[in-house]
């Protein structure tokens, strides 16, 4: 039974995918509203942990919740409503324009399209609005995607080494807008090859090594 | 379920309008076929032969295979497929948006390479014109067996050469029904068969589409 006041519980959780370990056996508790950041080399299984928690690989063995959702036997569709998710490749339709991809997630959700003028502001994309997302910088991408979860407002944010190719400005800005996004009670979780900078945030810094939690930090 | 089918049929229509995948790749794919087999003809034989329909219906498959591909390229990169996915869309909204959206494609087309067959296999154009409604039926059902079995090969990440493989078993009643009704078209026969087999075809590959599309995506 998950505990209110934790967003994602796991208990030996294992992952395989074609037969290969991904996970081996994670033990993790986090609590609602808070920023963690899952560190570790490549190949520790950073990303299939993210993957995990939104519902986009099934639990092989092991028992969890994610946002409340049961990994084993509930639903993970609907799982994959209450999470958010940033890859780090780019989580958009390329030929299509900023303001058209924003208009297809709040179309597909039923959310009227008014907000996206709005989050095109607050990402700093509101001049690249019509602008096709493969022709935006990898900074700009970075920023539609976020653009996409704020319009969202998913009770999970799992980002998926979201740093990669930022610049400074970049980094900062997406070091503030994820202390925004954790003070108004959203989780936030990210994947990354190395601690935070920022000393504000203050997150909790997870090491993962060979599919194993490694090391827990506060 | 349709407002969604409507949604990403919109959406990969905007995508391919975009792009001009269709009008700069597939299209010329298509026309070149067809001269090809044009000349494969000959002159002598070009207007006369039983060929044409089933020439024609050779290039729509190749420029089918071409077109299902495409649609689930489009959705291939593993990024937006997360973070479509956790959008939660209706799998059954999708199947439907994709293959309207592939059909709405393979409807202009198979138009554009009717005129071609009239003109390159001097099929007859009255004929030609009488063949028209089943060859749209014939796509679509094309699109909906096409979707599905494009989602079943991978999805735009497995390899190309599966899906023709795969899809094999459903386009073969699919691709003699139309060339028999093209043929009795041309040549004065009874159309109804082909249509009622047309049909039964395109409403099993919805229902089978609609029932196990989110099955196909979830693997």
């Amino acid at each position: 039974m998950s505990s209110p006041s934790l967003v994602v519980e796991l208990h030996d959780a294992v992952v395989l995918v074609g037969g290969f370990p991904l996970l081996a056996g994670v033990n993790l508790d986090i609590e609602r509203a808070t920023l963690s950041v899952i560190t570790g080399a490549n190949g520790a299984g950073k990303t299939s942990l993210l993957r995990l928690l939104g519902g986009l690989v099934p639990l092989s063995s092991g028992t969890g919740s994610a946002s409340g959702v049961d990994l084993k036997s509930g639903d993970l569709r609907e799982l994959r409503r209450r999470v958010g998710w940033l890859g780090h490749e780019g989580s958009f339709y390329d030929d299509l324009t900023v303001r058209e991809n924003l208009s297809f997630a709040a179309k597909a959700l039923g959310r009227p399209t008014d907000d996206i003028t709005r989050v095109l502001e607050r990402v700093g994309l509101s001049s690249r609005a019509d602008t096709q997302a493969k022709r935006l910088s990898a900074g700009q991408r970075r920023r539609l995607g976020l653009a996409w979860l704020l319009l969202r407002r998913p009770e999970m944010w799992l980002l998926d080494e979201p740093y990669a190719t930022l610049d400074d400005e970049g980094r900062t800005f997406f070091d503030q807008l994820i202390g925004d996004v954790v003070a108004s009670g959203a989780s936030v979780i990210v994947s990354a090859h190395d601690p935070l900078r920022s000393e504000a945030l203050a997150p909790r810094t997870i090491t993962l090594a060979g599919g194993l939690v490694a090391d827990d930090q506060s | 379920m349709i407002r969604i089918a409507l949604l990403v049929a919109g959406k990969d229509l905007r995508i391919e309008r975009r792009s001009r995948v269709l009008l700069w790749q597939v299209l010329p794919f298509g026309v070149m076929a067809l001269v090809l087999c044009g000349l494969a003809l000959g002159p002598n034989h070009a207007g006369n032969s039983s060929a044409g329909p089933g020439l024609f219906y050779l290039v729509m498959l190749l420029v089918t295979l071409l077109m299902i591909n495409r649609s689930q390229v489009i959705e291939g990169s593993p990024g937006t497929r997360a973070s479509v996915a956790t959008l939660g869309l209706d799998p059954a909204g999708v199947f439907l948006g994709k293959a309207l959206a592939l059909a709405v494609e393979l409807w202009l087309m198979s138009i554009v390479l009717l005129g071609g067959a009239v003109l390159l296999l001097h099929t007859q154009f009255s004929g030609t014109l009488k063949a028209l409604p089943s060859v749209l039926v014939i796509v679509t059902a094309l699109a909906a067996a096409g979707t599905l079995y494009g989602a079943l090969s991978g999805g735009g990440q497995g390899p190309a050469t599966l899906l023709p493989v795969l899809s094999f078993p459903a386009f073969a009643p699919l691709l003699i029904a139309g060339e028999r009704s093209y043929f009795d078209a041309l040549h004065g026969g009874a159309l109804w068969q082909w249509w009622l087999i047309s049909l039964v075809a395109l409403a099993a590959y919805l229902a089978i589409g609609i029932l196990l599309y989110g099955v196909l995506e979830e693997s």
